[in-house]
């Protein structure tokens, strides 16, 4: 049976039996999460965190890493709670503008080969400084429509769920089975023969860098959604995060190996992680190195299982 | 065929260059080439590694504009160039390294290099057209196209890349260049292929076919341009070619055939290095002092395999032995075998670092003599070793690999076919390295794809789907019979116990 897999499904089997474990673990520790309410807690914050893993997993599809996710989405929340309700039309500039930042970054970092890790470790400075100046303090309030749209309740599923599952979809099909997700995939797994096949490697780095920025944004308006107000240093952790999320649902550092799906997956059972530990009452003190350990053994199974697959491959 | 020679002598040029120069930096790759490649001919560009071969292909698929001279294609003087615009008049290349994606599918890769197909439902038509392209020039080739290219054998991924460049999705390709396209296929398969550029080819169609394999350019090729140095020394019809005549044309010595090896005595009767049979089936592995056992068989049936698992039974898992025991040639460069950031010295003594160092620091002296002592010995042609690897052509690039497996003092040497395109010049000087060094009492264990290579052996072993069916000594060692047993199956130990 195995042996039909492809290597997709195998590289998703692992995220989707980790999340599965988590969520028995939570049930049974705490049978009262398995309700409408319980299950909009628990995964509430999941929305935003998915989202900037998306952003996160866009920019690693063309080898890139990307270190001032964090920042950027903490700067998106400042502008989301303050221009956006007030000014629409400045905010919605704003927030375009920084789009069209990241395209160029992506740009500049392909024409000048620059490595993305120092570039975006550099603007990671200035994002932070710039929802500094727009926001001193914490405060602001957040536009009235991403309120709603946060605290729906749609019939039967939760709200995160039905976000996480639209995020995957719609993702999906940008990233596998559009021309320019193949672009991007491309483009990471070997530059020099998607040049000769006589496309724009500018464009396709531009494209993808700002696609990424664009998930950012809606990470940081999700966020505000929630939180109501906004801070400079809101969602600081949402850059190891993110990272921590694309590698957890199966995707690689380099060579264009990514899954949205598994993204999301990922994205979600990061968030999960948490409120287990909360449930088990482990200390805050011992939480950060509880869920490094819940991080390593799922990917140790998932080195395990690539190997169990090359054996059977070379049989 | 003839016909279509005639008719097309007054045709308009597929592409047309003219008096082209390209120098990097000092180095002058081409002196003003005229190349012109009509409808319906097939010609074939010989010459040694450095002659400027892929530096012409690179102009005339538009990744490299000329510094003088024109180029032309269709008779368009003024046209655009570069590689969109070359792609736009159909032609299509199929590159010496792999070019493929490995993380995309068949499918995707196949959209990648067709930019015309666009809008939805490209991806059936992609798998319509890939796969038809597949069946008609490798029938029975197994290949599924929703699979990832990474998850390929190295001949599978060429058999897609040749498919690609000849499918036709919304614009034909009106000429194709194949550089080196046999290097990783077997006999069979590069017969498919062979025949295909012939019918292709009898269509209208034009074919560059570059290959070190001289009797398959001489069987296919309609003329046969051969460079040097830069420059086109011949341009003639095949037929007036043979080839000795052809050798000779490049500026090398006619390879004799070599069997002046003198048969030695084994002194020891204790194998240096054994290995059971395969997965229980077929012959064990035996190796003696100063020997020089060929592995052969078809592509990739397992002779790769082996010489890992000869690696890993001679060399520490964790730990690296102070003294080695093995030293590994990888046939696949860019997989395993250079470091592309280092420079060649660096690329060189890599593996000889203990022996360089003193209280665990290098001996800096020490480092640049072994270098200029191998520069000398195996002639790297190279002005300075602290250039970059990849400033050397392919064959320099695996004289290097040669020499850094030759420096380490191991009694053993596993060669994982890495003569894979190398020009006959590089390739004489290195048989001749082995030969004296396997004289002085190493061991060489050589996987080749490549039947001279294999003849110059002293014992040959054939793999058949993963286990050594036959064992070939002196003078059994010929095509036929190491053809013969490339096709029988391996006998099940249990069945002869």
């Amino acid at each position: 049976m195995k042996l039909n897999l492809s290597t997709d499904s195998v590289r998703l089997l692992i995220p989707a039996l980790s999340l599965t474990v988590l969520l028995c673990a939570v049930f049974y520790l705490q049978p009262r999460a398995m309700s409408y309410t319980g299950l909009n807690l628990l995964f509430n914050l999941a929305v935003p965190i998915t989202l900037a893993t998306i952003a996160q997993m866009l920019i690693m599809t063309v080898n890139d890493l990307d270190l001032s996710m964090g920042t950027f989405v903490s700067f998106v929340a400042c502008v989301a709670a303050t221009f956006l309700p007030t000014d629409p039309l400045i905010g919605a500039a704003i927030l375009l503008a920084a789009i069209a930042a990241y395209a160029v970054l992506g740009i500049v970092i392909h024409v000048r080969e620059l490595p993305s890790i120092v570039v975006t470790l550099g603007m990671s400075f200035v994002w932070g400084g710039l929802a500094v100046l727009i926001l001193p303090a914490p405060g602001g309030q957040a536009p009235v429509w991403a309120r709603l749209l946060m605290t729906s309740k749609p019939p039967l599923v939760p709200m995160a769920i039905v976000a996480s599952i639209v995020i995957a979809v719609v993702t999906h099909f940008i990233v596998m089975r559009s021309s320019f997700g193949v672009l991007i995939r491309g483009v990471g797994g070997n530059t020099r023969s998607v040049e000769r096949a006589g496309w724009s490697i500018i464009a396709a780095r531009g494209g993808a860098y700002a696609l990424a920025a664009f998930f950012a944004v809606l990470a940081g308006i999700a966020l505000v959604g929630l939180t109501t107000s906004a801070d400079a240093n809101i969602a600081l952790r949402y850059t190891l995060l993110s990272i921590a999320g694309v590698i957890l649902g199966g995707g690689e550092f380099v060579g264009g190996r990514v899954s949205p799906v598994g993204a999301v997956i990922g994205a979600l059972t990061l968030t999960l992680a948490g409120s287990f530990l909360s449930f088990l009452r482990i200390s805050p003190d011992w939480q950060i190195g509880a869920q490094g350990a819940i991080l390593i053994i799922v990917l140790a199974l998932r080195l395990l299982l690539n190997r169990l697959e090359k054996r059977e491959k070379g049989r | 065929m003839n016909q279509a020679m005639n008719s097309h002598s007054q045709s308009v040029p597929v592409v047309e260059a003219r008096d082209v120069k390209v120098s990097f930096g000092a180095v002058r790759a081409l002196a003003g080439v005229d190349l012109v490649i009509r409808p319906g001919e097939c010609v074939g560009l010989v010459g040694h590694n450095g002659a400027g071969k892929s530096t012409i292909v690179n102009v005339i698929n538009g990744g490299l504009s000329p510094h003088e001279g024109t180029i032309a294609y269709k008779g368009e003087e003024r046209g655009r160039t570069g590689i969109a615009a070359a792609r736009g008049h159909g032609i299509r290349c199929v590159f010496q390294e792999l070019s493929l994606c490995p993380n995309l599918t068949v499918i995707e890769n196949t959209r990648i290099m067709h930019r015309a197909l666009t809008g939805w439902g490209w991806r059936g038509r992609a798998a319509a057209a890939i796969r038809s392209k597949l069946d008609e020039i490798f029938p029975g080739h197994r290949i599924d196209c929703s699979r990832a290219v990474g998850d390929l054998s190295i001949a599978e991924r060429q058999m897609v890349e040749i498919a690609t460049a000849f499918a036709d999705v919304g614009q034909a390709p009106k000429l194709v260049i194949l550089d080196e396209p046999t290097s990783s296929l077997d006999a069979s398969l590069a017969e498919q292929l062979l025949a295909h550029v012939r019918t292709y080819v009898a269509g209208g169609g034009s074919v560059i076919f570059i290959s070190h394999i001289l009797g398959e350019v001489l069987s296919t090729a309609t003329r046969i341009v051969v460079m040097k140095d830069g420059r086109v020394v011949a341009d003639r019809p095949t037929a007036e070619f043979t080839q000795a005549g052809l050798v000779q044309a490049m500026g090398s010595v006619v390879a004799e055939k070599k069997d002046a090896r003198v048969a030695r005595a084994l002194t020891t009767s204790e194998p240096i290095l054994s290995l059971p049979p395969r997965h229980g089936r077929g012959l064990p592995f035996k190796a003696f002092r100063g020997e020089l056992v060929g592995l052969a068989g078809l592509s990739g049936h397992g002779q790769t395999d082996m010489l890992v698992d000869l690696y890993h039974s001679r060399s520490g898992n964790w730990l690296r032995r102070g003294n080695p025991q093995v030293a590994f040639v990888a046939g696949d460069r860019g997989y395993n075998g250079t470091f592309p950031l280092w420079s060649i010295l660096n690329n060189l003594s890599v593996a000889s670092l203990t022996d360089l160092s003193r209280a665990s620091l290098i001996d800096e002296r020490h480092e640049v003599e072994l270098g200029e002592e191998w520069k000398r010995r195996i002639a790297i042609r190279t002005p300075d070793m602290e250039n970059g690897i990849l400033s050397l052509s392919g064959g320099n690039q695996q004289k290097v690999l040669f020499a850094r497996a030759l420096a380490v003092r191991a009694p053993i040497v596993l060669m994982d076919d890495p003569m894979r395109g190398v020009d006959i010049g590089t390739k004489q000087e290195v048989y001749d390295i082995v030969r004296s060094e396997a004289e002085n009492g190493r061991t060489f264990i050589w996987y080749s794809t490549e039947m001279d290579e294999i003849c110059i052996c002293d014992r040959v072993y054939v793999f058949n789907s993963g286990a050594i069916v036959a064992e070939l000594t002196r003078n059994d060692i010929n095509e036929e019979n190491i053809l013969a047993a490339s096709f029988t199956e391996a006998v099940t130990r249990e069945a002869v116990a």
